[in-house]
Formats: structure tokens, C-alpha cells, sequence
């Protein structure tokens, strides 16, 4: 659960007096989720055995044809409605043409001038406000196998359990400008398809993965510099690595007087530095051309609206409707909508419990707790009942913030009823006001001096009184009368 | 019953299900004949114990509501067959056995057939003289060291010489027509979409599909039904009404609009075919049909745009024969020498040319002034032929611009061989169903066909015709088994 830093910092690269602006752009490729491959029937499960997930098809056996997964051309439309996106009507399969040994068929097949989805927009919650960036397309393709290297000192092994997996490439404008709108991108497209259930945004299975596109260029410069390509990082600590990287060496190249050739590196995650795996001049010809195999893919209005009609509500929606309905901030409700398990948590605490303190409660406490546990809030161990019942004792008066605090981490073990540990450890506050006047009064009786001093002025001794309260109440008095009863008689 | 050979198709059928003869006996013909025509190399694998088998297992439980009651049949090594080895007629191939049916076998099995053995072909259906065959030349029984067409020319062969009663072979650019019409046998390539591809190695996806190669019409209307199905397992396969093609076979044409397009008269055409065109055309008049000029302005662009599409389908369908999962691999210091050396070695001559003009023509820079206008003219020829669909029922050319040649004749002129495909090769492109029936012979003897060509999905249309000018033509194949000792 991270937070937005508080500011949006230009990210400028400076050298000598010059100051360089960064242009990224980002091809995202995104996992769709489902149960079979795109264009045949095997399961797509991860982690089963090598070679497991594989039909004749997968493996590109004489005479196999493929036949669209229907239900994955509805997860790219899902996306494309989700990113606000132009929905083709009519998109055109091609085969991509190259020989390696993990794509069977020496060709993988990929949209290429007629992608299913077209332009559409991403909005990014940045410290100081929005910022929309463009999306170029999405289109839908065939992941590759797995070749293993280093099992075998002689021989390079080949899974093809991810063979003919669907892919989802979510192409961007190149409108990013730094690092932390690189997370905030990354993050945002994650949230969405989550919400949408058509990615499941895990990174380090390999869901999400991004060829990211860097360029710079002179602060104020209107044209695009030459760009170079890292292919296939996957992770966000490695995108804003390979990218502060990248600017920092394409500014040094031209600050000494060089140009930038567009080319394709590799990131090397274990020197942080990126590396030319070829360029243009060496550039595959992947000798595009529609498949023969599959017809066009022609889309009906109705086929759309029905999707339309099934869209859940959206984080930018969510997001509004929390800050119109549960008077939030924008900020507290970015964090509560960015993760599609966290708005939900929070909307089944703040059913039942007060609004204003479960979101307190829920981005406080229980970030922190699950934070500390490193637990997703679909494992939490405090559960959306068990919270909206603590957060009831607290607003009922029944217990103080502080006791509230003890009672939570008790509840922490094992999901207890907060109600019950109240009544088993007596931790009711203390609300009489004339057990809490007994209290005080034998506190003003043992205290003569402090309450002359505080009579001829020293105001903070008031602190004193209501602290002494406290402990001899064993913390359960209630501040609130605490404090006006000490009032009463002090003054 | 030393005539079992003799019978046709149908005839087969019937005296099975009057149980006047058994399968056993049937494939056992067949087998026998097989055997003693080695010489023919019509066989590149053989399944004559299974069959056999299979025919007994018949006989002990037959049943006679099959279409294909016991019935032997060999196939072209294009189909995957199910443990029976596959080759493609290519050495990349070479030991390679599908644990998997062919759709278009499958409808042969479920129909009662019995696969006996696997025919020779030009290696991956590219050739039109069976000579690229990795498994070597195939005789026409017609004449010795005379080609029997290709690229589907193990089962002219086979056919011919009455090893099977009939086959299947596919057509990508004429590959069952123009080996029916060397052969005087009957060849039909039914319309894109009405054979499923699935399980049949594929040479170029958007024109490849699968047909009968039979003695008569008759016997391929009956093929027709069995094979045609709509299969889901192909995205290209439509799912329209197939028609009861034998039932509704009749020869009356009546009534019926023939086009004869001009541009079809090619130059240095022999004599002979220019007469037997017209003589089927005076057989269309005397039935009552009517004769009506056309023009299929396009025509001569068909040749070059096949010759592009094709390749480019092709080098990237067979991608796929790496060394990496299955078939043949050569040792390589590294994988891309590994790749090479597989490919070098596994592939013949005719397949790496395709292979060159297909990379080639797809290539960036080339793309647009080959591939694209390729597929642009491949829609005005398409087009061509919905003009003159709105004139006529069917069109009737010659099926061959000239009659079987020698082997070795052409193979060191690959041009002068792709121009033996000019009449079939524009009804692949436009995804249309034609028939070669045998019309005539040339000078030297040699069969000639004629070629009714139909609209889309048309077949019971061209089959009728055809069927009306088979039994007008007296036509007679001159096999007199010269290589049977």
C-alpha cells in the first residue's frame, strides 16, 4: 500500500546548463485471464509442470489450426471499454514471422494494422491533479514458450506450457514524463483490469511485463528525440531503473556531441544498466501478413453493447462516487479505490460502521498491520466485520481511540470479535461522571501544588491532570468527559 | 470375381450391401493389385495388414448404412492419418506418425472406409508432375516414364491402375485436377470452405481444400458427401447446406447458361484441345443448355498473383518443420545452424524455391509491390468471375493446356511447369468448386479433360454437368497394365 508522494516533481536530467525533459512511452503486455490459450483449448494454469498446458495446436503439429477463444476477444474488449477506448468493429490477425525455438509455428500470431482496440485515454491521480495519457491501441497476441537455459549445461530446455497464452498489448502515447507517472501509469492500467477481472496484474508471475520506449530532449523542445527500446522489464523498480538509466546515457551521448540511434536494448537488472541488443539496421523482418488461417474478426454492435452493459464500476467512477457520497478527500479515496480488494474492505466496513473512521481505521492501522505482515487485504487477519464492530465501540463511546488501539491488535490474533475482548478484559470507558468526579477529585486532593500552579496560570498542567485520570482509571476513562469534568473543577 | 477392380465406386457399395461381396474380398483386390505395382510408385506408405483387419472386423459386424460400407481406400500423404505415418512426400517428414485424424479422413472412417495406404505426392503438394516427391517419381499407367500430374499424382496413379476405387487428394493451384485430367479420371475440387483443413498439412492456407478423385462422376458425388462436412476445428470451414450430391445427381441440363471465356484460348494450345473444348460445348447445345461467351479479363494475372500468394503462404506455414519438436533435425553447433541444416538437408529443391519467393515477396520493401497487389488482383479475379456468374450457371474450359509430358521434361524449367496449372489456378483463387472430367485424347494418345467450374457452393450444379457430358463423350482410358509383368 504505498502512498502518493506529496509532491509531483519534474523529473528534468541537468547537465552542464542544459535540462533535459524525458519522453516515455510504454507497450504493456498484460496476461488475459482465462481459463484456455487464444487459440486452442488448453488450460492456461501457471506453475503446472513444463509442457503440461499444451494441445497439438501449442505445438504447431502438421495440419493444427488455430480457432479464436471467444471469451478472451470479450477480455479485450473489456479492457478496450475500461480504457475508454475506440472498439474495431473489423480487426485483422496476422502472423509475425520469426524462428526461435519456444514459438512452435515460427510465427506468432499478433494484430498488427488492425488491432481490435483503438485510441482511448488512462487517467493518472497524481499529487497535484490528473493527467490523462493516451492510449495508442490494444491488440491481442500469442505469448511464446519458455526456452530454460540453465538446466541443462548442453542443451537449452523449451516449457511450452505459456505457448498460445493471450496477451493483451496495451500500447501508450508517448505522454509519460517521469518516474513516479511511470508507477502511477503502471499502477492505474493494473487497477483497471483488476476491477475489469480481465489481468491479474501479477508481476512476478509474469502477467504484466513492459517493453518500455525512452527518449529525451531539450526542456521546451516541442519535437520527440530518437528513441530506443528496453524490451521486457517486469517490474516497476526496474522500469524506473532502466528508464533513469537510459535518459541519463542518451543525455551524456548528446551532451558530448553524439546522436542517439534508435535501438532495441536489454536491461541488465544486475549491473542497473541497459545494453544494445540490436538496431534498426539488424531489425527483424517479421514479414507481417493476415493469417490465412483465421478470417477477420468482425465484431456486432450488439455483440459490444451487451460487454458495455456488464462493465463494473471503475476506480475513476469509484473514486468520485466515494468523494460525492463518503465526503472524502481525493486523496483518501485514491487509495482506497486503487486496489479493487481494498474498495471492496472498505465498503463492507463502512456498511455498518462509521465512514469518516473506517477509512481512518482501514488506511491507518490495518495498511500498517498488513504491511507488516506483508498480507494482501484479501488475507487479512482482521476481518470487515470484526473492524465495522470495533469501529462502532469507539463511535457508540464504549471504548477510546486508545483502548481501540490495544483491542485491535488483539483482535489482529485470529479475527476475535472486538465486542467480546471488551467484555472478557473490561475494557469498557469509563462515561459515569460521577465515578469519573470521585476519580478526579482524589486526584485534585493528592495534587495541591500542581493545581495551585496551574490556578496562577501554567495551563499545560491540565495535561497532568487528565493523564493522572487516565492511568488511575486504567485508561478507560472517557476522555471527552475527562476533560470537561476536569474542567468544571479546575477553573 | 477377377473383376472386382473393374467395378466402380458405387458398384462396390451396392454389391457390399447386397452382400454379393465382402470387404474382405474388396480390399483384399485391391491390395493384391497394389502389390504387383510397385512399379508405379504410387505408394509412399503402406497399411495393407491394418486394412485388412479392418475389412474382416467389417464383414463380422458391418454395417450397411454406411456410405462407404467396407470400402478400401488409399488417401494422398497430405492427410494426417492416425499412427499411420505421414509424410507430405517430404524427407522433413519422413518418419513422422500423427496421433491425430485428418477431419476429412475421419468422415472417410466414419463412413465405413478403410484406409489401406498413404500415396505419393510432390513434397508438400508443390509440383505438378509428382517428380519433387522426396519418395521418388511416380508412373502414369497411360505410358511408361510418363508424369501422372501433381502435385496430387500417387493418387491419379493409383487410381488409374485401379489399386483403389477411388481417392482423395487437395488442390491447391490444380493439384487434383490437372493430375485427373494426365490420368482420364475425374477430379473435383470442391469450393473453399466446404472440406474441413484440418489435419491436412497445409501448403497455402487460403486455397488449400481437400476433393475426391474418382472414375466417374457418380463416384465423386458420392466421395463428395462423405468429406464435406462443416468442422469447427477449422476457422475457414463454412457452415452452409450440403446437399445430397449423389441423390440429387441427374444428367438433365436443360435450360442451363454455359460461359466459354475467350481468355482461355491461349496460344500454342494443340488443336486437339481446342476441339474437344468445342465438342463438349456442342454436348452442353445438343442437352438443351446453352452456350454464352464470357470474359474473365483478369485471366492472365492469375499465374503471377498465384505464384505470390502462394510461396508467401507457404514459407510461412512451413516455419513450423524446425527440427525443434518433431520430424527430421541435423546436428547444428548452435540453434541457428541446427536450423539450417535441418532445412537445408530436410527440404528438395522445389520446396526452398518457394520458400525464397515467399520470404521474399512478404519482405519489408517488397511487401506492397508483391504481396498487396496480389491480393488486389486476386479480388479482381474473384470479381471477374461474380460478372460472369450473373450471365451463367457454370463455366467449361479445357482443365490442361496440354496432356501429361515425360518425366524429367520440365524439371529443369520450373515456369514452363507452373504454366501447366493456368486453367485450374484462377479457380483457387477465386475459392470457387470445379470439375475435371476425361474428355478426349491428344495425338499421342495421352488423356485430355474439360473443366466445368461453378459457383460458389455450386457443386450439385457442375457435378450434374459434368455428369451430363460424361455419359455424352465416350470416353475410354487406354490402360493396358504395362507394368505388370
Amino acid at each position: 500500500m504505498d502512498k502518493l508522494s506529496k509532491e509531483n516533481k519534474e523529473y528534468l536530467i541537468k547537465r552542464n546548463t542544459n535540462e533535459y525533459e524525458v519522453v516515455i512511452g510504454l507497450e504493456v503486455h498484460a496476461q488475459v485471464l482465462s481459463e484456455s490459450k487464444l487459440f486452442s483449448t488448453s488450460p492456461t494454469k501457471f506453475g503446472s509442470e513444463p509442457n503440461t498446458q499444451v494441445s497439438l495446436v501449442d505445438v504447431a503439429f502438421p495440419g493444427m489450426l488455430p480457432v479464436i477463444n471467444e471469451f478472451c476477444i470479450k477480455q479485450a474488449i473489456k479492457t478496450g471499454i475500461g480504457l475508454n477506448a475506440k472498439i474495431n468493429k473489423k480487426s485483422i490477425f496476422d502472423r509475425k514471422n520469426y524462428f526461435y525455438a519456444d514459438l512452435p509455428q515460427g510465427y506468432q500470431i499478433s494484430q498488427y494494422k488492425n488491432p481490435i482496440v483503438g485510441e482511448g485515454t488512462v487517467t493518472l491521480d497524481l499529487p497535484n491533479g490528473e493527467k490523462k495519457i493516451g492510449i495508442e491501441r490494444l491488440h491481442l497476441e500469442q505469448d511464446a514458450g519458455k526456452s530454460i537455459h540453465d538446466i541443462d549445461p548442453n542443451n537449452t530446455l523449451v516449457d511450452l506450457n505459456r505457448s498460445g497464452v493471450a496477451l493483451m498489448e496495451i500500447v501508450s502515447k508517448p505522454d509519460l514524463r517521469s518516474l513516479d507517472e511511470v508507477n502511477s501509469y503502471i499502477k492505474k492500467l493494473r487497477s483497471i483490469m483488476r476491477y475489469l477481472g480481465t489481468c491479474d496484474g501479477n508481476m512476478q508471475e509474469g502477467s504484466l511485463r513492459a517493453d518500455v520506449n525512452v527518449s529525451v530532449r531539450k526542456k521546451g523542445s516541442k519535437e520527440l528525440g530518437t528513441r530506443c527500446e528496453i524490451k521486457n522489464v517486469n517490474s516497476i523498480k526496474f522500469m524506473q531503473m532502466a528508464i533513469d538509466y537510459e535518459a541519463n546515457r542518451q543525455v551524456d551521448v548528446i551532451e558530448e556531441g553524439g546522436s542517439i540511434d534508435q535501438e532495441t536494448r536489454l536491461f541488465d537488472t544486475k549491473k542497473n544498466e541497459t545494453r544494445s541488443m540490436r538496431s534498426k539496421e539488424d531489425a527483424h523482418d517479421y514479414r507481417y501478413f493476415p493469417d490465412p488461417d483465421l478470417l477477420p474478426l468482425e465484431l456486432d454492435e450488439n455483440f459490444i453493447n451487451d460487454i458495455k452493459k456488464n462493465i463494473p464500476e471503475l476506480p475513476d467512477e469509484k473514486k468520485k462516487r466515494f468523494i460525492e457520497k463518503f465526503k472524502l478527500s481525493p486523496y483518501e479515496a485514491n487509495i482506497l479505490v486503487s486496489d479493487i480488494d481494498t474498495s471492496k474492505f472498505f465498503e463492507e466496513v463502512s456498511k455498518n460502521s462509521d465512514v469518516k473512521l473506517a477509512t481512518n481505521w482501514i488506511t491507518g492501522e490495518l495498511f500498517a498491520l498488513l504491511n507488516e505482515k506483508n498480507l494482501e487485504i484479501t488475507e487479512s487477519p482482521i476481518s470487515s466485520k470484526n473492524l465495522s464492530k470495533l469501529i462502532n465501540l469507539i463511535k457508540k463511546g464504549i471504548i477510546s481511540g486508545k483502548i481501540a488501539k490495544t483491542i485491535f491488535e488483539l483482535m489482529s490474533d485470529g479475527d476475535k470479535d472486538p465486542e467480546k475482548i471488551v467484555e472478557q478484559k473490561g475494557l469498557k470507558q469509563q462515561s459515569d461522571p460521577k465515578e469519573l468526579e470521585k476519580i478526579i477529585d482524589k486526584i485534585i486532593s493528592e495534587n495541591p501544588k500542581n493545581v495551585e500552579l496551574y490556578k496562577s496560570g501554567k495551563d499545560k498542567l491540565f495535561g497532568f491532570f487528565v493523564g493522572q485520570v487516565m492511568k488511575s482509571s486504567g485508561g478507560k476513562a472517557n476522555p471527552q468527559l475527562v476533560n470537561e469534568i476536569l474542567k468544571k473543577k479546575l477553573n | 470375381m477377377s473383376n472386382i477392380i473393374d467395378l466402380k465406386l458405387f458398384e462396390l457399395v451396392e454389391k457390399i450391401k447386397k452382400k454379393e461381396i465382402s470387404s474382405n474380398e474388396v480390399t483384399k483386390a485391391f491390395i493384391d493389385r497394389s502389390q504387383k505395382s510397385k512399379k508405379l510408385n504410387s505408394y509412399i506408405t503402406e497399411n495393407f495388414e491394418n486394412a485388412l483387419q479392418k475389412a474382416k472386423q467389417f464383414d463380422e459386424k458391418p454395417d450397411f448404412n454406411k456410405k462407404l460400407p467396407g470400402i478400401p481406400l488409399a488417401v494422398k500423404d497430405l492427410f494426417c492419418t492416425k499412427n499411420i505415418r505421414t509424410t507430405a512426400g517430404s524427407k522433413i517428414l519422413e518418419n513422422f506418425f500423427p496421433t491425430y485424424e485428418s477431419t476429412v479422413t475421419q468422415n472417410i472412417l466414419d463412413e465405413g472406409g478403410i484406409i489401406i495406404g498413404k500415396l505419393n505426392c510432390d513434397e508438400f503438394a508443390m509440383g505438378s508432375s509428382n517428380e519433387t516427391s522426396f519418395f521418388g517419381n511416380v508412373q502414369n499407367p497411360i505410358s511408361e516414364n510418363l508424369v501422372p500430374g501433381g502435385s496430387s499424382g500417387g493418387s491419379s496413379s493409383a487410381l488409374a491402375a485401379k489399386l483403389t476405387p477411388a481417392t482423395i487428394g487437395t488442390d491447391t493451384g490444380g493439384s487434383i485436377r490437372q493430375p485427373a485430367s494426365f490420368t482420364g479420371t475425374v477430379g473435383l475440387k470442391p469450393t473453399y470452405g466446404s472440406c474441413s483443413r484440418y489435419g491436412i498439412v497445409a501448403f497455402a492456407s487460403s486455397l488449400d481444400q481437400a476433393g475426391p478423385m474418382t472414375q466417374n462422376v457418380k463416384d465423386s458425388a458420392l466421395m463428395l458427401e462423405v468429406i464435406s462436412s462443416y468442422d469447427n476445428k477449422d476457422s475457414t470451414s463454412v457452415d452452409f447446406k450440403r446437399g445430397q450430391y449423389l441423390k440429387d445427381l441427374n444428367e438433365n441440363i436443360k435450360g442451363k447458361k454455359i460461359g466459354i471465356p475467350k481468355q482461355y484460348r491461349v496460344d500454342g494450345m494443340p488443336k486437339e484441345i481446342d476441339e474437344l473444348w468445342k465438342k463438349g460445348m456442342k454436348i452442353i447445345e445438343d442437352n438443351g443448355g446453352e452456350i454464352i461467351e464470357i470474359n474473365l479479363p483478369n485471366t492472365n494475372y492469375a499465374l503471377p498473383t498465384y505464384y505470390i500468394v502462394a510461396p508467401a503462404e507457404a514459407s510461412s506455414n512451413l516455419a513450423r518443420y524446425d527440427g525443434v519438436k518433431y520430424g527430421f533435425r541435423s546436428k547444428g553447433k548452435n540453434l541457428i545452424d541446427m536450423y539450417e541444416k535441418t532445412r537445408s538437408e530436410g527440404f528438395g529443391d522445389e520446396v526452398k524455391r518457394r520458400i525464397m519467393i515467399g520470404t521474399y515477396v512478404l519482405s519489408s520493401g517488397y511487401y506492397d509491390a508483391y504481396y498487396l497487389k496480389a491480393q488486389k488482383v486476386r479480388r479482381l479475379i474473384k470479381n471477374d468471375f461474380d460478372q460472369a456468374y450473373k450471365k451463367v450457371d457454370a463455366i467449361l474450359t479445357p482443365s490442361t493446356p496440354s496432356s501429361a509430358f515425360k518425366i524429367g521434361e520440365k524439371t529443369n524449367d520450373p515456369v514452363s511447369m507452373y504454366l501447366n496449372d493456368i486453367f485450374t489456378v484462377p479457380i483457387n483463387l477465386a475459392g470457387l468448386p470445379a470439375i475435371s472430367i476425361p474428355a478426349g485424347h491428344d495425338k499421342s494418345g495421352y488423356p485430355l479433360g474439360l473443366q466445368v467450374i461453378g459457383k460458389a457452393f455450386d457443386e450439385q450444379n457442375i457435378l450434374n454437368i459434368a455428369y451430363s457430358i460424361e455419359k455424352n463423350i465416350n470416353f475410354k482410358n487406354n490402360i493396358n497394365d504395362w507394368w505388370i509383368n
